[in-house]
């Protein structure tokens, strides 16, 4: 019986804490870890991970592919592969440090790559498709190179993730030596999914990232409807859905982020029938067309694209999200602490609504490559979003 | 003179090991400073002390305690108060998720909003009356589930201009315990077969009982809070779903 008692868990939530700046100024690394270590006992030591945008301003222009190796050969495979189907300015292995608590972490390099992709292809694809390729590029590296895993493939960011508790992983990995516009961070406990190295968030795909806090349950569901568009999940962790359905609605179908949000976290039918006409046609369509990309469940996410930041909470909140404002500093946690110990005094500080996305985007023309997916207050938003509070 | 601790730094099972030897010695007030995200704060105190905390307290502030008082010059986070049974928490700020959850007695006044569940299963027995009196706006599922107690809800005092007083689902599944909200609240915010009530002379003078202590924790003026009317919801019977699984 004793066995058994060892296996009996510490009841606890994953932790999650994001900044941005809206002028695109950076961020040292010490503020995202002292907020995540703020929330240490939200998690259990098998798992944590940073995102970081604006970290590679000599490659803006690159895909910066982290990726992850078990052993040597995988990296050789990858390598061969992008030599085939890149033009790489450059490689290195990624930084790490020997941490106490840190046992047999894998091998991390990152390689800066443009997909070789032009002359009459390009002429008749149109350039937008690059990030397509990109897409495709990291499916076949996760699925037909055992094991290796891309752990980052957006332009001007990566993420950096792994087994131990936020300090051991920013430890490990540095950093406190990266600055960026916009900091993700995660403190996982994992419930029903293994705690493994490509299992801790953030999950990534281009430049997207995601932290989550909560339990999928439309995972099957939602790992299916992918697998229709091309997105194959090899990293064992329901999150991993979540960045690829904000490829799919966001990017490849065009849906405001707004939008998007409502068919993640969309609202009961009965609050749609009791919606304004437009507002409800709206709804209804979304609910319709992308029942399929439904999460269910509880969760709080943390979503962070080149050009914005954006928190979202299940449509009956089962799971904490806070949000401050400071200046041109916005911040969001699963614990207002989590925000109080690197900015002790906010002018704003809200708890945003269930199923109501609280989306950042940078000041227009801030950075290079900017990314921008608001729908906009003008065209009036249909879903239910908390851009801010009075704006 | 009231014993100061600066909790800048420290971890939570210290704090509270700290405080719990200060109160075996006889201390009986406190003033916590820098308090940031700290859990359990005087949780399973059953002595009647005072505690001030400046900052903001973690999850869990005075769960399952008996007696203390608690005055947060702040904002809470979730389960503030979580099935405490005696004493009071005073919160000048804000309050999260679930604060009250499954609480069997004493007070918790908030000043300004709270979250999601607030007040969720809490319970009554003879003489042990919970009470949670919010000045500002409440989330969805207030009162979830309630089977005793009282929720005050004021509406006015409120960071969020554009929310409607209450969320939706409130009182769903309550069967005892008693929701009064100032102004109006539409039968579809409602949990299913609760409706709407007049308040008698009795829901009058408790509610001006509860409201006057309200206003004199937070320096309010009750006649203000009383010019407009309350609803009331209660339980339509004490087993709401008593043939749900016998058809």
């Amino acid at each position: 019986m004793d066995f058994l008692r060892g296996l009996s868990k510490d009841i606890s939530g994953c932790g999650l804490s994001g900044v941005i700046h809206r002028k695109g100024e950076l961020i040292p690394g010490e503020v995202i870890v002292k907020s995540i270590c703020c929330q240490e006992e939200r998690g259990n030591g098998l798992g944590a991970g940073f995102a970081a945008y604006g970290i590679y301003p000599d490659f803006a222009d690159h895909y910066a592919l982290h990726i992850m190796a078990d052993h040597k050969k995988a990296l050789e495979e990858v390598e061969e592969l992008l030599a085939h189907r890149t033009y790489m300015a450059h490689e290195e292995p990624i930084p790490t440090r020997r941490t106490p608590g840190i046992e047999n972490p894998p091998l991390f390099k990152r390689y800066f790559v443009k997909p070789k992709y032009e002359g009459e292809v390009r002429e008749v694809c149109g350039p937008e498709d690059e990030d397509d390729y990109m897409v495709s590029l990291v499916m076949e590296i996760n699925t037909r190179i055992p094991g290796a895993y891309v752990i980052s493939s957006g332009k001007n960011m990566g993420a950096f993730k792994g087994v131990g508790f936020p300090a051991q992983i920013a430890d490990f990995f540095r950093i406190e030596e990266y600055r960026a516009f916009i900091w993700t961070a995660h403190n996982r406990f994992p419930t029903n999914t293994p705690g493994w190295w490509g299992g801790a968030h953030p999950f990534t795909i281009l430049d997207w990232s995601i932290v989550h806090n909560g339990e999928i349950s439309s995972y099957g569901t939602n790992r299916r409807y992918l697998e229709m568009f091309g997105y194959h999940c090899t990293l064992l962790t329901d999150t991993e859905v979540v960045a690829y359905l904000l490829d799919l609605l966001i990017r490849r179908h065009g849906l405001p982020i707004e939008v998007a949000c409502m068919a993640l976290a969309p609202p009961f039918w009965e609050e749609i029938d009791r919606m304004p006409e437009e507002e409800r046609e709206l709804a209804r369509a979304v609910r319709t067309v992308y029942g399929a990309a439904m999460l269910n469940g509880p969760f709080a996410i943390l979503f962070a694209y080149n050009g914005g930041l954006v928190g979202l909470n299940d449509r009956v909140k089962l799971r904490p999200l806070v949000a401050a404002e400071k200046g041109d500093l916005v911040y969001m946690a699963s614990e207002e602490a989590a925000i109080r110990a690197i900015c002790p005094d906010p002018d704003r500080v809200w708890a945003p609504k269930a199923g109501e996305p609280v989306i950042v985007e940078l000041e227009p023309g801030v950075i290079p490559n900017q990314r921008s997916y608001l729908r906009g207050p003008e065209r009036g938003t249909g879903a239910a979003a908390c851009r801010y509070p009075g704006e | 003179m009231p014993t100061e601790i600066d909790a800048k730094d420290l971890h939570y099972r210290d704090l509270n090991r700290l405080l719990r030897a200060k109160i075996a010695e006889g201390e009986r007030e406190f003033i916590l400073r820098n308090v940031n995200g700290q859990r359990y704060i005087a949780a399973g105190v059953s002595e009647k002390v005072r505690l001030e905390i400046y900052g903001t307290p973690g999850l869990d502030l005075g769960a399952f305690m008996r007696g203390p008082e608690i005055i947060v010059h702040g904002n809470t986070q979730d389960g503030a108060g979580n099935t405490m049974d005696e004493g009071k928490i005073v919160i000048h700020g804000m309050a999260g998720d679930v604060v009250g959850y499954a609480m069997r007695g004493g007070k918790i006044h908030v000043y300004s909003d709270v979250g999601y569940r607030v007040g969720i299963h809490m319970k009554a027995y003879i003489d042990k009356v919970p009470v949670i009196v919010i000045g500002g706006k409440a989330g969805d599922f207030l009162g979830e589930y309630m089977a005793g107690g009282i929720i005050i809800l004021l509406g006015m005092f409120s960071r969020y201009p554009e929310r409607p007083i209450a969320g939706i689902y409130l009182g769903t599944g309550m069967h005892g315990g008693t929701i009064y909200v100032r102004g109006r609240v539409s039968e579809h915010q409602l949990g299913l077969g609760l409706k709407p009530h007049k308040l008698t002379e009795e829901d009058e003078a408790l509610l001006r009982r509860h409201l006057s202590e309200y206003c004199e924790d937070f320096n309010l003026d009750l006649e203000e809070i009383m010019k407009e009317p309350f609803v009331k919801i209660e339980p339509y019977t004490h087993r709401p779903y008593g043939k749900l699984y016998a058809y």
